[in-house]
């Protein structure tokens, strides 16, 4: 497997490793893949008052195209409200990576996590303005 | 000392011609170029000196009793094929039955599986979680329309050891055939076909430090005469199991490399064997979580296949991109599917894809498995600090009771 620039620097420094803390409300979490498919992502994001990402976080098993797709994730969402985060395609990541065919996947893997974290936030949002009447 | 990089630790895949397997070879392409079956002028003559001296060669590194049991092919891949297909073939009328096991190499399945398209019935038994099989285990799948039993010698993933001469033994109790895929067998454990009846025997010179493209069939002529049909027609060379001019260099060095692998055995076995254990040794000592694949004694010196838990196996060969060295894991395979080796041995998938094989050779150091050790340490540490999966073991929850959304 050659691997493009990019995707090599993403592994040799990935971006916004780590975790925030998953019962902030402000947080959301997304995790997806399984251990036996070779392949689990955990994306976080940390909403500010106006609706921005201002912070994000991401822990990958999956090989080295798996971990720039979440790293590049990371960096993307990082500024963008969460109905812009929401318009980022796995082909995006596809192109920006150069990821050959069979790397695919791994960029899908990506657009779902990031969809699992703004679905985990919007949940706890709505779930909180429900509790305060 | 920091060792020569990149460093080569995958001696199952294929291994570097040795300089003396070179130089022996190296006149045959020059100098002396004849065709071996010019047997009009003496170009032809020593060509065929130097094939029968290869042949003997090869013979006397199985234990076989005479040379002509030997036919050259071009590799284990080309035995395998013929040994088991050419033997069927025969025996059709006698029987329609074959037994394997699901860990052999992918020439033996595939060419049972082309048996089956045409009408044998083949059984493929599973292994232990060792990735041993018993002789007992393979008799009771014997059936009176079995004609062949085809067990290889070592895995070429695992590296474990079958009981070939106790296998050897019942099946010719029962009058059945026994192929053997030797391949990472020769020079690295005992074999003699004679001591365990081995009718087939398919070798390759790439994995003892010969060179790519050559190898062998032995074919037992007394008690039992093993009949073949031929697979490649033409010239009637290799008493017509074999036609093609012969090549002639590449039977030279076949022949050097088998003698040296079988002559040098015991001082590189006990060499290599500590280089694995220190390798092991390394790794244990610094990691947690680090599981073994395979029988822990029954296996080839230089084999050591590990499963580095919450690691995916694509990443880490990434991450020691230094050390050349091999993955079960799907990430790295054209199918996506993990190595289905581990799999019959009962490893868990999510272990599969973390599986790495390291094979230490005949060039391997101790200041390479020094430096290997230190690299793997680093980049498991590494890649387990952003692996969810270690943070939530690391958590105390158990991965089995998570709702995964895989696929
Ligand atoms: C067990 C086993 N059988 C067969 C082969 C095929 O050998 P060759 O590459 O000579 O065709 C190999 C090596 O790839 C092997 O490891
Ligand atoms: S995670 Fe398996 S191919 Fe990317």
């Amino acid at each position: 497997m050659a691997y493009s620039e990019k995707v090599l620097d993403h592994y040799n420094n990935p971006r916004n490793v780590g975790a925030l803390p998953k019962d902030d409300p402000t947080v959301g979490t997304g995790v997806v893949g399984a251990p036996e498919c070779g392949d689990v992502m955990k994306l976080q994001i940390r909403v500010n008052a106006d609706g921005v990402i201002e912070d994000a976080r991401f822990k990958t098993f999956g090989c080295g195209s798996a971990i720039a797709s979440s790293s590049l994730a990371t960096e993307w969402v990082k500024g963008k409200t969460v109905d812009e985060a929401a318009t980022i395609r796995n082909t995006d990541i596809v192109q920006e990576l150069n990821l050959p065919p069979i790397k695919i996947h791994c960029s899908v893997l990506a657009e779902d996590a990031i969809r699992a974290a703004l679905a985990d936030y919007k949940r706890k949002n709505a779930a909180l303005q429900g509790t305060t009447p | 000392m920091t060792p020569n990089l990149p460093i080569y630790m995958d001696n199952h895949a294929t291994t570097a011609v040795d300089p003396r397997v070179l130089a022996a070879m190296l006149p045959w392409f020059t100098t002396k170029f004849g065709n071996a079956a010019s047997r009009t002028h003496s170009f032809g003559r020593e060509a065929e000196e130097a094939v029968d001296k290869a042949r003997d060669q090869v013979a006397r590194a199985l234990g076989a009793s005479s040379a002509k049991e030997i036919v050259f092919t071009s590799g284990a891949t080309e035995s395998n094929n013929l040994g088991i297909k050419g033997a069927a073939h025969m025996l059709r009328e006698q029987g329609d039955h074959i037994v394997t096991i699901c860990t052999e190499h992918k020439a033996v399945l595939d060419s049972c599986m082309a048996l089956e398209r045409e009408g044998f019935r083949v059984t493929f038994l599973p292994v232990d979680n060792q990735g041993l099989v018993s002789a007992a285990q393979i008799e009771a799948a014997l059936t009176e329309q079995t004609i062949l039993v085809a067990v290889m010698a070592v895995n070429n993933e695992i590296g474990v050891v079958q009981p070939l001469e106790q296998i050897g033994a019942m099946c010719h109790a029962r009058g059945v055939l026994f192929f053997c895929d030797a391949a990472q067998g020769l020079g690295k454990v005992p074999l003699d076909v004679e001591a365990m009846h081995i009718d087939l025997c398919a070798v390759t010179a790439h994995k003892i430090y010969g060179p790519k493209g050559v190898g062998a069939l032995y074919v037992r002529r007394k008690a039992p005469r093993v009949r073949l049909e031929a697979m490649i027609h033409g010239g009637g060379h290799e008493r017509g199991l074999r036609s093609g001019t012969l090549a002639v260099p590449l039977l030279v060095a076949l022949g050097e490399a088998a003698e040296l692998a079988v002559a040098e055995m015991p001082a590189e076995s006990a060499r290599i064997g500590a280089l694995r254990e220190r390798l092991h040794g390394g790794l244990t000592a610094q990691l947690e979580h680090v599981y073994l694949n395979g029988h822990p004694t029954l296996r080839t010196p230089g084999n050591l296949n590990c499963s580095f838990a919450y690691v995916e196996g694509e990443s880490l060969l990434m991450g020691i991109h230094d050390v050349a060295v091999s993955s079960g894991s799907a990430c790295t395979s054209a199918s996506l599917e993990p190595s289905y080796v581990l799999k019959a041995l009962g490893v868990d998938d999510e272990l599969a894809h973390t599986s790495i094989r390291f094979g230490i050779g005949r060039f391997n150091t101790e200041a390479e498995i020094d430096y290997t050790i230190g690299r793997v340490v680093e980049v498991v540490n590494r890649l387990r600090d952003m692996s969810p999966l270690w943070e939530m073991v690391q958590e105390g929850i158990d991965l089995k009771s998570v709702q995964w959304t895989g696929h």
